[in-house]
């Protein structure tokens, strides 16, 4: 029985390194703050399809690496994902009911929120970003989402993860 | 709830006094693994690129390099004979002067990191015996200091940040002030210089070497800007970083000989008020 329930979890472990190193993947100079905000997507993906495996906890642990991998305040982005988690736990059952649009508009609020608590924390310490470009990133990753969310669906599909 | 608080206190251990060295080091070096594996593409296309160089570049590159190299050589004995008077005259004087510096040489690591933030990663760490502070160079002048360190990469801050600040002083008539970093990476701006400085546009700035973390004299960047406001305290300066911040590929790791890696604790508790008194005075 446990062993039915619990399958694939090492998908969802590659999928996060994956987003981890898309997060610290050079990009050209111009495209800096449209790069996507990749951990948060799938953390939502999985948050809404894996409620039960997925929570609060592993967005702190990816938060944490996210913010080793950028060098920039250690735990930033841990109480940002942490969070983002635990909404996302909250809303899930509205959420994955909803058409693919409306679901791109209930994570971006979501991504903004996660990018607002990340400005605040670095706003309180003095290392706040001067730019409104900063927000661009939330809108690259809401017209990722329905690609994340189709790709990463076939990919739960195709190694049966529950 | 428990989790939001631990990383509150993370965050507020990290930003008010450092995390214990072995501790940050460790941590650091967990995801060196995704950093080489971010670069692995790029190194890759190079060393194909090496690879598949025809011998007529090769040749020509041979060339230039040598002819570069006779001229550097050139310069260095005049150069060699000028250092030497210099102590005599500083013997003289009974003043000291550096002499020795040992140079290593570092690869950037090409990924990116916060992008609000200038700091590189580069390819040494404390296994190659780098120290917190340590500065570095490019070819052409001073690119910043290390500001992070695990045994196999470290993290460099920039002078262009904008929490950095570095004590310069004009090359033509020795005038101290302190460089700060803007955010951008075209500017530095002297701070503190009163409207009657003798600076004029096109002045070199070095280093200064006080504040005992950079070495005398390197060049840091060419005054670009001076704006003028009788009603202001001080001049707006403005000048422009000779290093190559945001396209050098190789860094140099200079270590002077009173710069020794810190023996114990004793220099990780006195280097912090050095760093963050300027950069709280910019922010």
């Amino acid at each position: 029985m446990n062993q039915v329930r619990h399958h694939g979890g090492w998908v969802v472990v590659v999928s996060f390194l994956v987003a981890l190193l898309l997060v610290v993947f050079p990009l050209p100079e111009g495209l800096q703050h449209a790069r996507p905000q990749w951990v948060a997507l799938i953390l939502i993906y999985w948050t809404m399809a894996l409620p039960d495996r997925v929570g609060a906890g592993t967005g702190w642990l990816v938060g944490l690496l996210q913010d080793l991998l950028q060098s920039n305040l250690l735990g930033q982005h841990a109480l940002a994902y942490g969070i983002l988690a635990f909404l996302s736990i909250k809303l899930h059952q509205r959420i994955r009911v909803f058409p693919l649009w409306q679901q791109a508009l209930a994570v971006m609020v979501l991504l903004l929120l996660t990018r607002l608590i990340v400005l605040w924390t670095s706003g309180v310490t003095g290392r706040a970003p001067d730019t409104s470009q900063y927000w661009f990133a939330s809108v690259t990753s809401t017209a990722l989402w329905p690609v994340v969310f189709l790709v990463m669906r076939s990919v739960r599909q195709r190694f049966s993860v529950r | 709830m428990l989790l939001s608080l631990a990383a509150l206190g993370l965050m507020t251990l990290d930003n008010r006094q450092k995390l214990p060295e072995p501790v940050q080091s460790s941590l650091s070096a967990v995801v060196y693994p995704l950093h080489l594996a971010a670069d692995l593409p790029f190194s890759f296309f190079d060393f194909i690129t090496e690879e598949l160089a025809t011998r007529r570049q090769l040749i020509e590159e041979n060339d230039r390099l040598r002819t570069q190299q006779l001229q550097y050589a050139a310069r260095l004995q005049r150069f060699d004979a000028l250092e030497r008077e210099n102590i005599e005259l500083r013997q003289l004087l009974q003043s000291s002067y550096e002499i020795s510096e040992t140079v290593l040489i570092a690869e950037l690591l090409r990924v990116d990191l916060d992008p609000y933030t200038h700091i590189i990663k580069i390819d040494k760490g404390s296994r190659d015996g780098l120290f917190m502070g340590q500065p570095v160079l490019d070819a052409k002048g001073v690119m910043g200091q290390v500001d992070g360190l695990d045994p196999f990469s470290s993290v460099v801050r920039l002078i262009t940040d904008p929490g950095h600040a570095i004590p310069v002083q004009i090359n033509r008539n020795g005038l101290r002030a302190v460089a700060l970093g803007t955010g951008d990476a075209h500017r530095l701006e002297l701070a503190s210089l009163p409207n009657n400085a003798d600076v004029q546009v096109g002045d070199l700035v070095v280093t200064s070497g006080l504040g005992g973390r950079f070495p005398q004299g390197y060049p840091v960047g060419l005054i670009s800007e001076i704006h003028i406001d009788p009603g202001e305290p001080f001049a707006r300066i403005a000048l422009a970083p000779s290093a190559e911040l945001d396209r050098s590929r190789q860094v140099l790791l200079v270590k002077t000989r009173s710069q020794t890696p810190p023996p114990a604790e004793a220099e990780a508790g006195d280097e912090e008020p050095a760093e963050t008194a300027p950069a709280e005075a910019s922010s």
